[in-house]
């Protein structure tokens, strides 16, 4: 039943199949195209209602560059008041990248995080979508509390025989954090009025303020002796 | 350093058949023999390099300018194909001896899923080689596609000739075949799996 | 042959999984759990029942020697079509498949059936061959999928039963291979005895 092949009718029938196919999927494309912006940006608009006290209005989207790198990070408020920004930070986990959604509060705690995206091993790394992990880190001050996991001298709990995710998830967060300084310290116009006690946050400083605890212009710190806790 | 990383990568941590599950039906039709894996073996490697250096071309130069990624699937399966023929037809003018060794292998490639996977995998994921999370250039690319293969050839190999051994054997009746294959690949990617963590 | 032997065959007789041993990539990365490989199955009997309908519909048409080529266009093309609904429609199912929605086009399956059953066949009794061969493949992968699942998370489809962490190897890449292996031993006795 099929057709005797000649270079002609050969030539012909492929271009015609190709032509109807990408016609169709051309077509397809737009009609699809709004939903399918849609469901990224439901997406995203989740992932930052999951992370971030309650808030009204639209989130608004701004980037701010820490070390050479570009963040993108949501400001909500409510009543006109910023109530928390929510920061997009990754980091190498086991087996690829690992997005996390990250919510700050205006105050500089962590409020919740959320996955985007990875891809560790189900059933082990996996777990860091999973609240036993996750809610670890509701209400986790960074400047108080070491962010790294108890093996390294930190103050999280690890994932059972999923140290390299914990640990991956930590740097996310402390990405997410320097940023968050990098936000909040641009608008903070207080200088700290030196220290209260070892690991106190003494907020945020205009200018070096020489008592040990802020180590330059626009950064936020600890009050310590040891200079690790200095978040840069 | 970065492509000592990639390479070690491909060809043991995420080995392509026996974690990512890319590249089974070969893996399990043409291992009976030894002599047979290597053929494949090195017909997917040529293919796989090839196809990835060109469809990387086109997804950066020719359907991300035109604004048209959406075609990627049908223009990456439609190169591939016309590359193995290609391929072929070269191959028989240019080294006779090549085309018997690999020649009856090449019409297989096309709908081996490796081949489009890698291709896909290059274009769409993010690696995190050497800390940040980023896209593979040209070069890290085509380093990756042969790497990958090279692990595809080694565990095809590995797996022939633990197939070889286990014909010498008798087995009941209802594993005769694909059953106990499959169980000794299991094995195999159990000790795949040590290597899991390593970069 | 009727067109209910048509889509049953499939299950049974001519099982894509089991006893053709087709479709293996998907088949092995995707049945993490149950829900999972029921929706490879699905999506993969999509593309099927499409391509089979469009091929049994212009075969007629097409000159011998391009058929292939032919063939994979089409079934390339359904296959982005059903990555665009799925993207818009149901984006956390295609961010879970990932890569092996694109790689339906590379499933032997599809392009078997074409060549053995839809060029040779009419558009109603290919569609029916598409819903057989599609239902088989989807039962066998949401089966493989289910025991993958109950072994390894102690749960079946989402929910949890077992308390534990269950046999993580399961779920990670030697328990596809073994439990596959094992299914079609099982699969082999019941079905002999018949």
């Amino acid at each position: 039943m099929a057709v005797k092949s000649s270079f002609k009718n050969m030539v012909l029938c492929l271009l015609v199949i190709c032509l109807v196919c990408s016609a169709l999927l051309a077509g397809v494309y737009a009609l699809t195209k709004a939903p399918i912006d849609a469901a990224a940006a439901a997406k995203t608009n989740n992932a930052i209602a999951q992370v971030v006290p309650d808030f009204d209005g639209e989130p608004v989207m701004s980037t701010v560059q820490v070390a050479g790198k570009d963040y993108t990070y949501y400001t909500v408020s409510k009543g006109g008041q910023v109530t928390g920004y929510a920061i997009q930070a990754s980091s190498s986990g086991f087996g690829g990248a690992l997005n996390v959604m990250v919510g700050m509060t205006a105050d500089g705690e962590i409020f919740n995080t959320s996955v985007l995206s990875h891809s560790e091993t189900p059933g082990l790394g996996a777990k860091c979508t999973e609240p036993a992990f996750a809610d670890q880190f509701k209400g986790f001050n960074p400047f108080q509390k070491k962010l790294a996991v108890k093996k390294d001298g930190g103050d999280v709990d690890a994932i059972t025989a999923s140290t390299i995710t914990s640990r991956a998830f930590c740097v996310a967060l402390e990405n997410a954090v320097a940023a968050y300084s990098e936000i909040a310290g641009a608008q903070v116009q207080e200088c700290c009025g030196g220290c209260s006690g070892e690991g106190e946050c003494c907020g945020c400083c205009k200018e070096e303020a020489g008592d040990g605890c802020c180590s330059s212009e626009d950064t936020c710190g600890q009050c310590a002796e040891s200079a690790e806790n200095v978040i840069e | 350093m970065e492509y000592l990383i990639i390479i070690i990568s491909a060809i043991f941590v995420n080995n392509i058949l026996l974690s990512q599950f890319l590249g089974v039906c070969p893996f399990l039709g043409v291992s009976n023999k030894l002599s047979t894996a290597v053929g494949m073996s090195g017909a997917v490697c040529f293919v796989i390099t090839l196809a990835t250096l060109v469809t990387y071309m086109i997804q950066n130069y020719v359907l991300d300018s035109c604004g048209i990624g959406f075609m990627q699937t049908i223009a990456f399966i439609l190169v591939i194909a016309a590359l193995v023929q290609m391929v072929e037809i070269v191959l028989k003018k240019v080294s006779p001896a090549l085309y018997q060794a690999l020649g009856i292998f090449l019409p297989l490639i096309t709908t081996n899923c490796a081949v489009l996977g890698v291709a896909l995998i290059v274009v769409t994921k993010e690696f995190t080689f050497g800390g940040e999370a980023h896209m593979l250039n040209l070069g890290e690319s085509v380093v990756y596609a042969f790497a990958t293969s090279l692990g595809f050839g080694l565990a095809m190999i590995l797996f022939a000739g633990l197939r070889e051994q286990l014909a010498l054997n008798s087995v009941p009746k209802a594993f005769k075949g694909i059953p106990i294959a499959l169980v000794t690949a299991s094995i195999l990617a159990m000790a795949f799996m040590g290597f899991s963590g390593l970069v | 042959m009727g067109k209910f032997q048509l889509i049953t065959k499939g299950l049974v007789k001519e099982n894509p999984t089991f006893v053709l041993l087709l479709g293996m990539c998907p088949t092995l990365a995707t049945t993490t759990s149950a829900i999972n490989g029921m929706s490879m199955g699905l999506a993969t009997m999509f593309v099927l029942i499409l391509s089979n309908m469009a091929i049994s519909a212009i075969a007629g048409l097409i000159p011998d020697k391009v058929r292939i080529p032919a063939y994979i266009v089409v079934i390339a093309t359904f296959v982005t079509l059903l990555q665009f609904v799925m993207q818009a429609y149901t984006p956390a199912v295609y961010e879970t498949l990932g890569l092996f929605i694109p790689l339906i086009v590379v499933n032997c399956i599809v392009l078997g059936r074409a060549e053995a059953f839809a060029n040779k066949n009419s558009v109603i009794d290919s569609a029916c061959d598409g819903i057989g061969i599609g239902l088989g493949f989807t039962l066998s992968l949401t089966v493989l999928g289910l025991v993958r699942e109950i072994l390894g998370s102690g749960s079946a489809f989402g929910f949890k039963f077992i308390p534990g962490d269950g046999v993580l190897c399961f779920v990670l890449a030697p328990g596809a291979f073994l439990v596959l292996g094992y299914l079609i031993v099982v699969f082999r006795k019941l079905t002999s005895k018949k």
